[in-house]
């Protein structure tokens, strides 16, 4: 299931997408001792979704702190601590909690540095499992990349491969400004070769996963998966779909999706966010406004959330994001000028 | 049997002649330097609006009296008497309240944001209660990496009632983090008594919930601020935590530009104003021989040819270039 082609001659290793994480934290806590962990129940415990698992053991509570259930109160802490010369990296146990601290996030790590006219920054790192599709329902299923997208001052990346997780994790640390990293939680268990040491997957580089002529389907996190299996699914039809893996969300690569429409005038937008004012809408308006309008040979279609909070019922919640399926057939109906 | 020292302020035991008459200087020059910004604004000068400490000089200036450039301080909405105290330069504020390039934050802050990253300032805040957790994230970097500056936290008597201040006391005192929390309690959240809005009678009884220690003072006594601070200070720099500190005050004039000040008498105004924390400071350091009338009188003359000086240089400098508008948004932006 892994998109990317692991970069040749570097050593790999088979690991989850879980342990890429934790590889890029001990790395970072192994080379800079600016950087510490924060969040709830990441030490001993190892992290809700066991990501910080024996960290503690290896750097110590100085280093992985477990911080109180305060969420607003310790991304305000992150915050500061990074305004002054850490580099923390705050975990949410749910993406969704960061509601609590929109305050922190948007009103001060986003802004800080434009206030204060550049003389500050806040190299802060702010990881949250975010998504649908584990039975959790409303308020622990939420996907939040377009609220976060929307604010000048940060950036936001959704890795979609254990190797992805780990680079971008690395190149948000590298990063001097508030990074978002956005994992999404069926992800986690998910292998795939994953590069030994420290290397760096660029920001706001988007790319191109499987290469096709009929039609250009953008995705992010899960949703590159389930629209790669729509397109090896709708190959054998002989339509032939170029997924692309946004990866990150702000800032947008434009020139990878604009190009990709010139080449096959047909663009499908997947997300798992609610359908409207959301990603699609974006990256949709993009095109409209760019040289690749007059290549469309179809308009653009797009394919979100549901306008639902995310339901409990396993059958309603598969029903409230896109599946395999609805990609594969709104591609073809998109493919075969149905629409 | 009593020393004769106990009857000297603790100020006055405390500090050299010529820190005294500087914290005087910086208390006028903060009165001077708000008035000077409120006729600016009715000229048309400053837009926006701003938030006057006037009356609340003592608090700022005490509190800040034994930081170096290495303390931080986090500030507030009402943040002009932080920023001076803590050692800004009033020409560069007048020229970020202009909205000039050679601002402290080139423009993009105004008062409400005005900080001095340099001098350890990092920042006013337009959100209430948004600097508490940011303090507590400074003291947590002085910890980690082992320098013993503390950060000192300025905070309303409204924001006591934010979420963030009870989780940023509450970090603070588990991990006892080298942080002062200095509420200035001037009776008001704009319309809105602390007396009706707060549970408690005095604010820094809320410490008791953070085990933490808690001072009332009088925020207009010089003397009081300063000893409060002293053995927060202390504390703070020996490692044993956090300490909550009120200064009870009161700011002269309305919340902001818009107050048409209809939830306080005049009497009450006219009752504080009677109790001015300047006059009572001069008076003392007079009284005690630090200074005489003249030298007082020089030394308010020399606050105000520089918030004189202050408001030309704001004056003559450029505004910034049009294109310049997302500058300073990312890293890369910035160079
Ligand atoms: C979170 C938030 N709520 C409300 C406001 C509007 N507001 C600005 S200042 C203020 C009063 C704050 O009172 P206090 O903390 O006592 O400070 P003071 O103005 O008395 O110095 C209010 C309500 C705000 N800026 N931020």
């Amino acid at each position: 299931m892994n998109a990317q082609t692991p970069i040749a001659e570097v050593q790999t290793r088979e690991m989850s997408y879980a342990e890429a994480i934790r590889e890029a934290m001990a790395l970072a806590l192994q080379r800079d001792p600016a950087v510490v962990l924060m969040g709830e129940d990441i030490g001993t415990y190892g992290g809700a979704f066991q990501v910080t698992g024996d960290l503690i053991d290896r750097f110590g509570p100085d280093r992985v702190m477990d911080t109180p259930i305060s969420e607003l109160g310790g991304a305000g802490v992150a915050v500061g601590a990074a305004l002054t010369g850490l580099k923390p990296i705050f975990e949410f146990q749910f993406s969704d909690f960061a509601a609590l601290a929109m305050e922190q996030i948007v009103n001060q790590a986003a802004k800080l540095r434009y206030m204060l006219g550049g003389e500050a920054q806040v190299p802060v790192v702010f990881r949250m499992p975010s998504g649908s599709g584990t039975g959790a329902a409303a308020q622990h299923s939420q996907s939040f990349e377009a609220w976060f997208g929307h604010v000048p001052g940060l950036k936001v990346v959704q890795p979609s491969t254990p190797a992805e997780a780990k680079g971008m994790l690395l190149a948000a640390l590298e990063d001097p400004d508030p990074v978002i990293v956005f994992e999404h939680k069926l992800l986690y268990k998910m292998k795939g070769l994953v590069p030994d040491g420290w290397y760096t997957t660029p920001i706001g580089k988007a790319a191109v996963v499987r290469p096709g002529k009929d039609l250009t389907i953008v995705a992010s996190a899960i949703m590159v998966h389930r629209a790669l299996d729509a397109a090896a699914r709708l190959a054998k039809e002989g339509i032939e779909a170029e997924v692309i893996d946004l990866r990150t969300v702000r800032p947008l690569d434009h020139a990878t999706i604009i190009a990709s429409v010139k080449k096959t005038g047909r663009l499908l937008c997947v997300y798992e966010g609610v359908k409207t004012l959301g990603m699609g809408a974006e990256i949709s308006a993009l095109i409209a406004e760019s040289e690749a309008f007059d290549y469309l040979d179809a308009p653009i279609q797009r394919l979100g959330g549901a306008e639902a909070p995310i339901p409990y019922n396993p059958d309603l919640e598969r029903a409230a994001v896109p599946q395999s399926p609805d990609i594969e057939r709104v591609a073809r109906q998109l493919a075969k000028g149905e629409v | 049997m009593r020393d004769t020292q106990e009857n000297i302020p603790f100020a006055i035991r405390q500090f050299s002649p010529d820190q005294l008459k500087e914290a005087l200087r910086k208390m006028h020059l903060i009165r001077l330097f708000e008035e000077g910004a409120e006729e600016s604004y009715m000229r048309g000068l400053i837009h926006g609006t701003m938030h006057l400490s006037i009356g609340q000089e003592a608090s700022a200036v005490a509190t800040c009296m034994e930081l170096t450039d290495a303390d931080k301080i986090t500030s507030t909405h009402r943040g002009h008497g932080h920023c001076i105290a803590k050692g800004a330069d009033v020409g560069r504020m007048f020229a970020e309240f202009f909205g000039k390039e050679t601002g402290y934050c080139h423009g993009r802050g105004g008062s409400m944001h005005i900080a001095d990253v340099k001098t350890g300032n990092l920042g006013a805040n337009g959100i209430v209660g948004g600097g508490l957790p940011i303090a507590v994230g400074a003291a947590l970097t002085a910890k980690r990496l082992g320098r013993d500056d503390v950060t000192i936290c300025f905070f309303g008597d409204g924001a006591n009632n934010e979420g963030a201040f009870h989780e940023a006391l509450n970090m603070a005192a588990i991990w006892k983090l080298p942080v002062i929390f200095v509420c200035e309690n001037n009776r008001y959240g704009m319309s809105t008594p602390a007396t009706y809005a707060t549970a408690v009678k005095n604010i820094a009884e809320r410490a008791a919930a953070y085990a933490m220690p808690g001072m009332t003072v009088d925020g207009n006594d010089f003397s009081a601020v300063a000893g409060a601070l002293h053995e927060a200070i202390a504390r703070a720099r020996a490692g044993d935590g956090p300490s909550l500190v009120e200064n009870l005050t009161y700011r002269w004039r309305g919340h902001s530009k818009s107050d048409r000040n209809r939830y306080r008498t005049k009497d009450e105004i006219e009752e504080w104003m009677s109790r001015d924390p300047i006059a009572r400071f001069r008076d003392e350091l007079i009284a005690h021989g630090i200074l005489d009338a003249e030298g007082a009188e020089a030394i308010e003359a020399a606050a105000k040819q520089a918030v004189a000086d202050g408001v030309e240089f704001a004056r003559a400098s450029p505004a910034p270039a049009i294109t310049d508008v997302t500058k300073f948004v990312h890293a890369e932006e910035a160079a």
